[in-house]
C-alpha cells in the first residue's frame, strides 16, 4: 500500500544542514496498523508528512497504492490527497464550524453534492458516536471528542490510508483508551491502512501490528510487535520494556 | 436655529457617506490586499518573496504619506476616475487609498492568527488555494478582520475631517468653516459631539458584530 523508498530530507537552514530523514526504506502492507514510534525530534513527524506530501523529500519516492507521489503533478496530488486521511494531535478542527460543517468540509472540497454530504456526515458521525453533538462548534467539546470529529473529517472521503499525527498524544489515557479503540474498529471495518506515530509505546502496544523506530533520522529498526517487543535493539524499547517489566513486577509483589 | 440645524444635518450626511462609500470600497481591496500579503509571505501557501517585498513596500509608501498631502498628490488621479477633483464624491478616492493599505495590513495581521494546523489539514485534505483562502482563512479570522473594519471606519471619520481641503464638506469641514473661521463657537461643539457620537455608535456596532459571530468559537 505505502511503499518508501530511499527517502531523504534535508532543511537548509541559518544554522546549517539539518538531515530530518536519512534514507528511509519502508513497506506498509494493506489494512496493516503500522506504528512509528521514536522520540522527539527523530522525525517521525517529517516521515508521516512525507506521505501526504505536505513535506517535499529531498530525494527518493513514495508509492501510495501504486502511484509515487513525488512525480504527480498538483492537480493529482489534490486528487489523491482525498483518498488519505490524516489525523492531529491538537485536532485542528475549523472553529468557525460545527461538529456538521467539520466534517462536511474535505466533501464540500471535493464538490460532493449538498443531500449526498448530509447523508454521508450523519452516518460518519454515528459511526464516531457523536450524533448528538451534531450542531455543536469545536470549543464545546471535549479533547476527545474533537478527536472523534477529526476521525470522521478525515474518513469523509473514504480513504484508503488514515495517517494519524500522535493522535492520542494530547488526551488522558482513558480518552486515548476510546480513540485507539476507535481506530481499531475502522481498520477492522473498512481494511483502511493506518499509520500511526507515537512517542508512547503504550499506543504503539495497544493498536500497532508492525512497528518502525525511528532515531536521528533513520530508521533503527522494524518488524512485529511481537519482534520489536522481545528482542529489542533499540535503546528506547528497551527502556520501555524494562519498565515496563519493573512496573509489573511491584504490581504482583504488592498482591502477594 | 433652523439654518444651524440644517448645516449639520448636511454635514453629518456628507461625513456619512465619504466614511461609508471609503469603508466600502477599501473593504473590496483592502481585503485581498491583506490575503496577499499574508499568503505570499514566507512559510506560507503561495509563498512569493517578490510580490511579498513589492506589495509591503507599496504599502508602507501608502501609510507613511500625511493624509493632507495624500489629498493634493491625488488630485489628477481622482480627476481621472471621478471626472473632478472637488466635492464629497472626490474626496472619497483619496480616503479610499489611504485606507485600503490600512486595512491591508490589519486583515494580514489577523490571518496570521489563524492556527497554522488549520490550513495544514486543508491542504492535506487537498483543498486548493483558492479554497483554503475562501473557506478557512477569512471565516477563521472574521472576527478580527470586522474588528479591523471597525477601526478603520473610525480612522476615516477622522480623515473626512481634512476633506474641506478639496471641497469636500463634512463636519470636519463645518467645524472649521464656521466654528473657527467665523467664531461660532456653537457650531463647532455641535459638530464635535455628532463626530464623538459617531464614533461611538460604530464601535458598538462592530463589537456587536464580533461578539455574535464568535459566541461560539
Amino acid at each position: 500500500m505505502i511503499k518508501i523508498t530511499n527517502l531523504t530530507k534535508i532543511y537548509n537552514s541559518n544554522m546549517g544542514r539539518i538531515v530530518a530523514l536519512d534514507n528511509i526504506n519502508l513497506h506498509i502492507k494493506k489494512g496493516d496498523i503500522f506504528g512509528i514510534i521514536g522520540l522527539s525530534g527523530a522525525g517521525k513527524t517529517t516521515l508521516l508528512r512525507c506521505m501526504n506530501l505536505l513535506e517535499k523529500p529531498t530525494k527518493g519516492t513514495i508509492e501510495i497504492d501504486g502511484i509515487d507521489i513525488t512525480k504527480i503533478s498538483a492537480k493529482q496530488l489534490k486528487e489523491i490527497r482525498r483518498k488519505i486521511g490524516m489525523i492531529f494531535q491538537h485536532f485542528n478542527l475549523l472553529s468557525h464550524r460545527t461538529v456538521y460543517g467539520n466534517v462536511a468540509f474535505p466533501l464540500e472540497i471535493a464538490g460532493v453534492d449538498k443531500n449526498k454530504i448530509k447523508e454521508k456526515v450523519i452516518n460518519l458521525l454515528e459511526l464516531v458516536g457523536l450524533s448528538d453533538k451534531i450542531n455543536c462548534y469545536p470549543s464545546e467539546l471535549s479533547g476527545g471528542q474533537k478527536q472523534r470529529v477529526g476521525i470522521a473529517r478525515a474518513l469523509a472521503n473514504d480513504p484508503k490510508v488514515l495517517l494519524c499525527d500522535e493522535p492520542t498524544s494530547a488526551l488522558d489515557p482513558k480518552t486515548t483508551v476510546s480513540i485507539l479503540e476507535l481506530l481499531k474498529d475502522i481498520n477492522n471495518k473498512f481494511g483502511i491502512t493506518i499509520v500511526l506515530i507515537s512517542h508512547d509505546l503504550n499506543v504503539v502496544k495497544k493498536i500497532c501490528s508492525n512497528v518502525a523506530v525511528i532515531e536521528n533520522g533513520r530508521i533503527i529498526e522494524q518488524g512485529s510487535i511481537f519482534e520489536i517487543f522481545n528482542n529489542s535493539k533499540s535503546d528506547i524499547v528497551k527502556n520501555f520494556t524494562q519498565n515496563v517489566i519493573k512496573s509489573e513486577f511491584f504490581e504482583v509483589v504488592n498482591i502477594g | 436655529m433652523a439654518e444651524t440645524i440644517n448645516l449639520l444635518l448636511s454635514s453629518t450626511l456628507e461625513t456619512l457617506y465619504m466614511v461609508f462609500a471609503s469603508v466600502f470600497i477599501a473593504s473590496i481591496l483592502g481585503i485581498p490586499l491583506g490575503v496577499l500579503l499574508m499568503v505570499t509571505d514566507k512559510g506560507q501557501i503561495l509563498q512569493n518573496e517578490i510580490l511579498n517585498k513589492i506589495l509591503s513596500s507599496i504599502v508602507n509608501i501608502f501609510r507613511s504619506i500625511p493624509f493632507v498631502i495624500l489629498l493634493i498628490i491625488l488630485i489628477p488621479f481622482t480627476r481621472f476616475l471621478v471626472g473632478k477633483s472637488i466635492g464629497t464624491t472626490a474626496a472619497i478616492v483619496p480616503l479610499s487609498i489611504a485606507a485600503i493599505p490600512f486595512l491591508g495590513r490589519l486583515v494580514e495581521t489577523a490571518l496570521r492568527e489563524v492556527n497554522s494546523g488549520v490550513i495544514e489539514a486543508a491542504q492535506a485534505m487537498g483543498a486548493s488555494y483558492m479554497q483554503i483562502i475562501l473557506k478557512v482563512l477569512i471565516p477563521e479570522a472574521l472576527p478580527s478582520i470586522i474588528s479591523g473594519i471597525t477601526i478603520t471606519a473610525i480612522n476615516l471619520i477622522g480623515y473626512s475631517a481634512m476633506a474641506g481641503v478639496i471641497g469636500g464638506g463634512g463636519l470636519g469641514d463645518l467645524a472649521v468653516r464656521y466654528g473657527y473661521q467665523r467664531f461660532m463657537l456653537d457650531i463647532m461643539l455641535y459638530t464635535v459631539a455628532i463626530l464623538v457620537l459617531m464614533v461611538q455608535l460604530i464601535q458598538m456596532i462592530g463589537d456587536r458584530i464580533v461578539k455574535q459571530i464568535s459566541k461560539y468559537r
